[in-house]
């Protein structure tokens, strides 16, 4: 590491589904934690982590804290580009508007309200993970 | 260790955080700044409304460095500093603020 502290490039990668397991919100955790440090963050939700960022949860039934609503907090937390796979998605019936609207408000463009979710392609999102200096999976 | 306010017997963590958010009430905010040495005024009250929306629409505690950004923004820019939010909960704004409020401890405040 440099005397100023080297910017890393991190991916969080998402595979299961929100609820039954705990990776889901403990990686929801991590992120946000670790958003204090400056890194240069992503995520990738892929599987049945795709269900991670799906609209209206309701967890009434299964006596656990929907935490959904979080992700929409990943902007402040400047965490601002999230990407979904697109054949993931595909394999469970589900498409872009089954997602939460997620965003970020652009500090050097006069803070315009800006999409952090991009819907990309197993190769595009194979390259983005390739690109990483270090990559979590949860 | 339990809270008692109002003849009322509240649920709270080991470190004074309420068990169940859903039993808040202002009394408690009032009670917990007592026990501290402190009282609450409009400013204080601000922030704990604040923090109580935030959790509301996130189901979280925001992190210090996004309770400052958002406080600049919803209240002005005097009041969205550190040196403000530490002056009105010097035990820090995140942990004391949260605790009155009711909220769990924030996520990362250790």
């Amino acid at each position: 590491m440099s005397e100023e502290g080297t910017i890393k490039k991190l991916m969080y990668v998402n595979r299961k589904a929100p609820y039954g397991t705990i990776y889901a919100l403990e990686s929801l955790e991590v992120v946000l934690i670790g958003a204090a440090f400056d890194q240069d963050v992503c995520l990738a939700f892929l599987d049945d982590g795709v269900f991670q960022l799906t609209e209206g949860q309701n967890t009434d039934g299964i006596g656990m804290k929907n935490f959904s609503k979080t992700y929409t907090a990943l902007g402040d937390y400047e965490v601002t580009r999230i990407y979904v796979e697109r054949e993931s998605l595909e394999a469970r019936g589900l498409s872009e508007t089954d997602l939460q609207e997620l965003t970020y408000e652009d500090e050097d463009d006069d803070w315009a309200e800006k999409p952090s979710l991009h819907i990309v392609g197993s190769d595009e999102l194979a390259q983005l993970m390739a690109e990483q200096d270090v990559v979590f999976s949860f | 260790m339990p809270l008692e306010v109002n003849g009322k017997s509240y649920e709270t963590d080991e470190e004074g955080y309420l068990a169940n958010i859903n039993e808040w009430e202002p009394a408690l905010a009032d009670a917990m700044a007592q026990a501290d040495g402190a009282e609450l005024g409009d400013n204080h009250w601000e922030v704990i409304n604040f923090l109580r929306e935030y959790y509301e629409e996130y189901q979280i505690a925001p992190a210090v460095r996004v309770l400052t950004k958002a406080i600049g923004k919803k209240l002005g820019k005097d009041k969205g500093n550190s040196k403000y939010l530490y002056e009105l909960f010097p035990y820090g704004p995140a942990k004391q603020a949260c605790k009155y409020a009711g909220l769990p401890k924030p996520t990362g405040c250790v």
